[in-house]
């Protein structure tokens, strides 16, 4: 049962890096769109493409933390008691994008416009740092059994750790602007589509470099995982370069559709390879999943609440999708109160 | 320079108890303030939408198109800040859910089953005013209603059970070995509990939402759009405090029974006797007695159990240790806590009546000023009474963060840096607040701006062709 959990676990940790990622990246090509009048364009259609509800995509996160302390307690406590700082960064820019983003809509000046939407910007990196951090830290077993703090500092500056967090910024960069190549279009603005297309593709071969190099760095400094991903999690490994590859002709050839699908397969196959890597360990070779594991009561319920999600929840999540993507969702809905009544 | 750093590390190693204490107790007093109006505003947004469809009533249609998409802003505040809590269970109370984490964590697994619900089906509403047939709309924001109902039952099953913990199993190493779900969700204390909060949002909600109504038809904006608002809300709320009133007695006398050193902290009750007055304002002092306020005779004991009265026994605090029992402050803070939430309550219970009356015998709202003096004050008074009761179950229960099974300060993180965290934190949300208030603000002042009923503009940016976005805000009404 603790398997079912474990998976149910990585699936979150894949739907929040591919629904979540894309909101983050869209803060990095906030941040790189240079000055007030030259970005003013890419900012106008990035501002378009996030409306306040996606907030919600928290709830991917919120769904991980609840798996965590309700299924592997003792591993959650030696996460946060360890890893404390990257958490705390990563929730002080959840709040501090959230809030600067509302705000940049509401003040006049462009000073101040610039002022707040350098806040949203930076921190939509910094949450995806934090995040890969996270993730490096725990990945080259820098988190110890039983509830304990591991080293404070050395869990998330380290080899793996930059590694993760490069890796985060440049994916969730990558997601969001082929996102954003698809929402723009929308609006039949093909300058911008172009614009967004050259970008989904610098960081394409950004985040192949980077995973590229990654292996290097994981060989020296997160051995376990190294070969985890070298063995069991090979396929997805290579599933991911494909997949990344194809995505990248596919953006050449201009053709977004079939791009983002293998993109959104490239990333969600690499997280999923971590995981496999790592397997059996929760916390490598400190805490297997099995051994972190709660009472059998408690998994039960867990997965009894995700079936729950997946019988009440999927269905409307797919309207959701499906209503976005057709372009039949106006942005924050209504425009006429008469329209609705005539249909009446 | 030296001296200085000293300084630092001085000042930096600081005992993180108060400080997670602290910031805990911050970032969900600002929380809950948003929970009423994601719980109980599709609620009355739903009526408003069901009078515009089933009358044809154009004002009714646009104040629920208005009010959804309100809600999406304080949905999406809300959605941060309840992020932020869950990053707090780990980052300042590790040990608690490491021991506890599987017992305690479980009603969170069906919260995040109906948040989600929550958040979906409130994006398909919002987004589906146009796209969807009338009624097939209408019965989208039926789940958010339910699922929000739901959600806050799940959050606070997890609270009660820090009241009442049960449904588990201790080995012999003290650890969690086996957990029984059903008995954790529906532990003793959570019915009640739960029964309290949800019609406290209700309550809450529909206060906040009419008093900006009242205040509204104060500055002479007394059409009928302005009017339907307020008694939408208003009558949500009207409805909710009688009953909020007798579920809030239930739960003091199941507190009486089953937690009864928070009871005695309730009631300033030192030691224990019958014939307990009900003291109104008041202190406990360092020796144990109590000096100032008005104490009305037996009135504790009699409410504690009517059918023995007067001669009722109420424990005192003294019946436990000192380190079991919540100190001096907190028993202070506690009876405050109580003395306000229970008399603003009923101020608010009057209010309701008045309207009521109103309603029954004349068949409109009252006309008195002075009644929409009051209803413009009532949000906030209903948000000051919610935020007090929630200090006395929180601080009547100290030092346990588990019942008598742990205390505060064992459940901690030993990080001392939290203090930098706390103000950190504390700055971030003073910002978060007056953003949101300031966009809902601005909503309304657009709205309103539009006499006409056609607009875009809300604070995430029209759905028009782009090339004005820097402009945007300030661009004229179409």
């Amino acid at each position: 049962m603790s398997t079912a959990v474990a998976a149910v676990l990585l699936l979150a940790v894949i739907f929040y890096a591919v629904f979540g990622g894309a909101d983050f990246g869209a803060g990095f090509w906030d941040l790189t769109a240079g000055g007030p009048e030259r970005g003013r364009r890419p900012r106008g259609a990035i501002e378009r493409s996030i409306g306040p509800v996606w907030e919600a995509n928290h709830v991917w996160l919120i769904f991980i933390f609840v798996v965590l302390w309700t299924s592997f307690p003792e591993a959650y406590a030696s996460i946060t008691l360890t890893l404390f700082v990257p958490l705390t960064l990563a929730a002080l820019g959840i709040v501090l994008r959230g809030a600067s983003f509302a705000f940049r809509k509401v003040v006049a000046t462009t000073p101040q416009r610039r002022v707040l939407g350098g806040a949203f910007a930076i921190s939509s990196v910094l949450v995806p740092y934090s995040m890969g951090a996270i993730a490096g830290g725990i990945a080259s077993g820098r988190v110890p059994a039983g509830g304990q703090a591991g080293d404070p500092v050395d869990s998330w500056i380290n080899p793996t750790s930059v590694l993760g967090g490069v890796l985060a910024v440049a994916v969730a960069a990558y997601l969001s602007a082929i996102y954003l190549i698809w929402d723009v279009r929308r609006t039949r603005d093909t300058e911008m589509a172009g614009y967004f297309r050259r970008r989904a593709m610098a960081a394409a071969v950004a985040a192949a470099v980077v995973a590229a190099v990654g292996v290097l760095v994981l060989r020296a400094d997160a051995r376990y995982l190294f070969e985890g991903l070298a063995s069991r999690a090979l396929p997805l490994v290579i599933l991911s370069a494909v997949c990344g590859a194809g995505a990248l002709v596919l953006l050449v050839r201009d053709a977004a559709r079939g791009a983002r699908v293998l993109a959104v397969v490239a990333v969600g196959s690499i997280v999923c390879s971590w995981g496999v890597a790592q397997w059996p360990y929760l916390l490598p070779e400190s805490l297997t999943v099995s051994g972190a594991a709660s009472p059998s009561g408690t998994l039960a319920a867990v997965l009894i609440a995700v079936g729950l999600a997946a019988i009440i929840v999927l269905p409307g999540f797919v309207l959701l999708y499906v209503l976005d993507q057709r372009g039949l969702l106006p942005e924050e809905g209504v425009d006429d109160a008469g329209e609705a009544m005539a249909d009446a | 320079m030296s001296a200085m750093l000293g300084g630092a590390v001085l000042v930096a190693a600081v005992d993180p108890v108060p400080w997670a204490r602290a910031q805990m107790a911050f970032t969900l007093a600002f929380h809950i303030i948003l929970v009423p109006l994601g719980v109980s505003w599709a609620f009355m947004t739903l009526i408003a939408n069901y009078r515009a469809l089933r009358y044809h009533d154009r004002d009714a249609l646009v104040l629920a198109q208005r009010w959804s998409k309100y809600i999406a802003v304080t949905f999406a505040v809300g959605a941060v800040t309840g992020t932020v809590l869950s990053f707090e269970f780990g980052l300042l109370w590790p040990r608690f859910m490491g021991q506890w984490g599987e017992a305690f964590g479980v009603p969170f697994a069906f919260e995040g089953l109906f948040f989600f619900t929550e958040a979906i089906f409130i994006a398909i509403y919002i987004f589906g005013w146009r796209r969807l047939r009338p009624w097939t709309h209408f019965w989208t924001g039926v789940p958010v209603v339910l699922a929000g109902i739901l959600g806050s039952v799940s959050v606070v099953a997890a609270n009660a059970w820090m009241n009442a913990p049960s449904g588990f199993t201790l080995g012999s190493d003290g650890k969690v070995t086996e957990v029984d779900p059903v008995q954790v969700i529906f532990n003793d204390s959570m019915p009640l509990q739960a029964a309290h909060m949800v019609i406290a949002a209700y309550l809450v909600g529909g206060f906040l939402v009419a008093s900006v109504y009242a205040s509204g038809m104060l500055r002479g904006r007394r059409d009928r759009y302005h009017h339907l608002g307020f008694v939408i809300a208003f009558s949500v709320a009207a409805v909710a405090t009688p009953i909020q009133m007798a579920v809030g007695d239930s739960l003091a006398r199941w507190v009486y029974n089953n937690q009864p050193v928070k009871f005695a902290a309730i009631e300033l009750v030192p030691q224990t006797s019958s014939d307990v007055p009900e003291t109104l304002l008041g202190r406990l002092n360092e020796d144990g007695t109590v000096s100032g306020g008005i104490p009305i005779p037996g009135l504790a004991s009699w409410l504690s159990d009517p059918s023995t009265g007067r001669s009722t026994v109420v424990q005192g605090l003294d019946t436990v240790p000192a380190d079991q029992r919540p100190t001096i402050r907190q028993t202070n803070t506690v009876h405050l806590a109580w003395d306000v939430m229970v008399g603003l309550g009923t101020l608010l219970f009057l209010l309701s009546v008045w309207y009521g009356a109103s309603w029954i015998f004349r068949r409109r709202m009252p006309a008195s000023r002075w009644f929409l003096r009051a209803a413009a004050c009532a949000g906030v008074l209903a948000v000051i009474t919610m935020e007090a009761g929630w200090v006395v179950t929180e601080v009547g229960r100290q030092p346990w963060i588990v019942y008598n099974h742990m205390k505060v300060e064992d459940a901690a993180t030993g990080n001392t840096g939290v203090w930098i965290t706390f103000l950190a934190v504390v700055v971030l949300y003073t910002v978060v607040g007056i953003t949101t208030i300031l966009v809902l603000r601005g909503m309304s002042r657009r709205f309103r701006r539009t006499e006409e009923l056609a607009e875009h503009e809300v604070p995430y940016g029209p759905s028009e062709p782009p090339a004005v976005p820097a402009t945007a805000d300030e661009e004229p009404v179409r």
